[in-house]
């Protein structure tokens, strides 16, 4: 996590913001910190920062932060955060985006040949692909 | 009644209980279905990133497919292939420029699709356009005081434009069981996420997941859970061996496909089902309670 957590206008219009937007389409000034999604999110336990928090960063510009976090990677787009959202705020798609943002550059998160053997003869193929397609550009 | 069946490819590897239960009972219910000659894999998550349309071409291209067998329903038993090819749908539907880029990209099919020529449907949607009274119908065996909890998962109820039922408080499948002739149980955990496709990178927030649904359901009082998604049937089966080998007092569940629930109260082969491929064998509760 980066120590600077100086607000500034310049960090408030940096260029990660409008990418972001780009990529989601989602407006994240609608939303006014409700915590719905947090409080609906069934993998909450296992995230820092937390969904309602991810939109706030994004807010004050701390995008950094979040691309370095293994928030976006722990969401399994199950959708429930925005379905409960009272202001319309596609989260899953704003954690698309982060993770796109990650891969637009790294190309992928984790490695394939980690896969265990045993599992991945094991496991069905909508497991993997589904895994795939988030995790690799 | 006719109408075209895109399986996925998860149905014709790892969930196989699922594709021959459901089929058999379409058949016996008059319903006949026609797998699509060609198809490709839908891509299991619908991409959600509005400047990529490499990722659409997939479900669009099965939508092609579709649209050419020239039945307008098409049948998609696997919940993650309904989900990707029903947002598909609205994505074409919706947003008129980038269908075009779409079309252009995509000019060697002969067919475009404008969203509005296929109509995805689930199995418990079919099953209420097919009839519960008939449904009920052919119900041949009556379970012993059977106690169901219907598990939803994600994909059937989010988001809300693509919902079969209410993403809050989803009735569909209790309605189905109840005309099956068995009791519903309700627990909390029934719309919620098993995990997904953590499975394969964290398989630590699936294991703790699966311990709360099923737990719930247990606490509830039930005596084998349904669900229609694979991938949920995986981490609410498979994952729950795993918990017992960490936790001795954890009490397991059985699970199944909620087709095959229905072909046995039908009184439909039962040997058209493979129960040596569930983790939790549910041959024990299944002939406690008469059906087998």
């Amino acid at each position: 996590m980066s120590k600077n957590k100086t607000i500034s206008a310049h960090r408030i219009s940096s260029d990660r913001i409008d990418q972001l937007h780009e990529i989601s389409g989602v407006n994240v000034y609608a939303c006014y910190q409700c915590g719905n999604c947090s409080a609906a999110c069934p993998a909450v336990e296992f995230m820092d920062p937390t969904p309602h928090q991810v939109i706030r960063k994004i807010q004050l510009g701390f995008i950094d932060e979040l691309t370095t976090s293994e928030t976006p990677w722990i969401c399994a787009a199950c959708i429930t955060c925005t379905v409960k959202c009272p202001r319309g705020v596609d989260i899953a798609k704003v954690m698309e985006g982060l993770r796109q943002i990650v891969l637009r550059s790294d190309f992928e998160h984790g490695h394939l040949c980690d896969i265990d053997e045993k599992m991945r003869k094991k496991l069905p193929q909508i497991a993997l692909i589904g895994n795939f397609r988030k995790t690799i550009l | 009644m006719e109408l075209s069946y895109y399986p996925g490819c998860t149905l014709k590897a790892n969930a196989k209980n699922f594709e021959t239960s459901a089929l058999a009972i379409l058949q016996h219910l008059d319903v006949t279905v026609k797998e699509l000659e060609d198809w490709y894999c839908c891509g299991v998550c619908f991409s959600q990133t509005q400047d990529n349309l490499m990722q659409q071409i997939a479900p669009v291209r099965t939508l092609v497919k579709a649209k050419e067998s020239n039945r307008r329903q098409l049948l998609a038993l696997c919940t993650m292939c309904f989900n990707t090819l029903k947002r598909a749908i609205e994505f074409i539907k919706n947003d008129k420029e980038k269908r075009d880029t779409i079309h252009q990209f995509m000019d060697r099919e002969d067919t475009k699709f404008y969203g509005d020529e296929v109509e995805v449907i689930d199995i418990l949607t079919l099953i209420r356009q097919i009839g519960l009274d008939k449904l009920k119908a052919a119900i041949v065996k009556k379970a012993v005081d059977l106690k169901v909890a219907s598990y939803y998962g994600c994909m059937l109820l989010r988001p809300q434009e693509i919902a079969i039922d209410s993403p809050d408080d989803p009735v569909i499948m209790e309605e189905i069981i109840t005309h099956a002739g068995c009791e519903n149980v309700y627990f909390p955990f029934r719309t919620e996420c098993c995990g997904s496709y953590q499975i394969v990178s964290e398989p630590e927030i699936v294991r703790e997941r699966a311990r709360k649904i099923v737990g719930s359901a247990v606490k509830n009082g039930a005596d084998l859970m349904v669900m229609l998604c694979p991938l949920c049937y995986y981490n609410l089966d498979e994952v729950q061996r795993d918990i017992q080998e960490e936790d001795a007092t954890f009490q397991p569940l059985p699970v199944l496909y909620f087709t095959q629930l229905l072909a046995l109260l039908m009184g439909l082969k039962p040997d058209l089902q493979d129960f040596r491929l569930h983790a939790i064998d549910p041959r024990p509760v299944l002939k406690r309670k008469g059906l087998l």
